[in-house]
């Protein structure tokens, strides 16, 4: 068993109203950056983990995100990167 | 009637349930810690508004994992009535006691009177109520926007498994009357038993005239009908 670091982003689901990000883009063009034309805002998490290999590591920890890290209604989530630890 | 109202580590709407359910319904009441591994022979379940874990993850996820809620969530498979209010709601869809998810509101955090209008009477907590009845209470969150795919959503109004909705003076349901950008001016649903019922508004703190609404009475009446004792 190697001990994984697996980096997962998750953010609201496409299509869903996002007021959070809206509020922040809102903010972003006031300052003058006026090119900015969308902002989602989610979460990014680190999951230590003991798993045989890589991809071991990073089915465990999508389970995880199907079960409890990323809510299924409203959220998608991607694994971002897997790393030795 | 025995009424459980649950206690988890942030919980604050509890003691309000149980005025309301002890000193305006005049029925016995027992807290119930997170940590019980049993319902104290309750009837009924409250779970409360609040913040639950802190709202740690997402506003009711972490709740589902306490040991009380392995006795709600069994409880509720047998057809036992639960009720999910504020941070209840959101715990309930958490835990897959209801359908959807509770998200950021439109706007921003609300705390205001609001009027819904009772669309079920064959729930655990509108018996006593009548469809079309307009309610006046208040609410107080900032994560109330109910959400579900449109798939969903239909099956919902196909079932009858929306129970209140955000509704103007007329008891229509504008978009100006929608205070939290909920999906179809939802603020409360059932399971398919019926017997769970989550709502965003606070029926416990329109119990009292000095607050200004008597008009959650009625739905606490209703627990007295769906606990048939």
């Amino acid at each position: 068993m190697t001990r994984f670091r697996v980096a997962v982003q998750i953010i609201p689901r496409r299509g869903l109203l996002d007021p959070q990000g809206k509020t922040v883009r809102d903010a972003l063009v006031t300052l003058g950056f006026g090119s900015v034309s969308d902002v989602h805002v989610g979460r990014h998490m680190v999951v230590e983990t003991d798993a045989k290999d890589a991809p071991a590591a990073e089915a465990s920890v999508r389970a995880m995100c199907e079960r409890l890290l990323a809510n299924p209604v409203t959220e998608d989530f991607t694994i971002a990167g897997v790393v030795a630890a | 009637m025995k009424v459980g109202i649950v206690r988890f580590p942030g919980s604050n709407c509890d003691e309000d349930a149980l005025h309301a359910v002890v000193d305006f319904l005049g029925e016995t009441a027992v807290m119930l810690w997170h940590k019980d591994h049993d319902l104290h022979g309750a009837d009924v379940v409250i779970l409360p508004g609040g913040f639950s874990y802190g709202d740690y993850l997402r506003a009711g996820a972490i709740a589902r994992f306490s040991p009380i809620m392995q006795e709600v969530a069994a409880h509720a498979a047998h057809g036992g009535p639960v009720i999910g209010i504020c941070n209840g709601f959101q715990i309930a869809c958490e835990a897959g006691l209801l359908p959807g998810a509770l998200l950021r509101n439109a706007g921003s955090y609300v705390s205001m009177p609001v009027i819904i209008r009772t669309e079920r009477t064959d729930t655990s907590f509108t018996g006593a109520s009548s469809v079309g009845q307009l309610l006046r209470m208040p609410i107080a969150h900032g994560e109330g926007r109910f959400t579900a795919d449109e798939a969903t959503l239909d099956q919902l109004e196909a079932n009858g498994q929306i129970v209140f909705r955000y509704v103007d003076a007329h008891g229509n349901a504008t978009p100006e009357s929608n205070p939290n950008g909920a999906m179809r001016n939802i603020a409360g649903v059932t399971n398919v038993g019926r017997n769970v019922v989550g709502l965003m508004p606070h029926p416990e703190r329109a119990m009292d005239r000095a607050l200004g609404s008597q008009d959650g009475v009625v739905l606490f009446e209703s627990l007295l009908v769906a606990a048939n004792v």
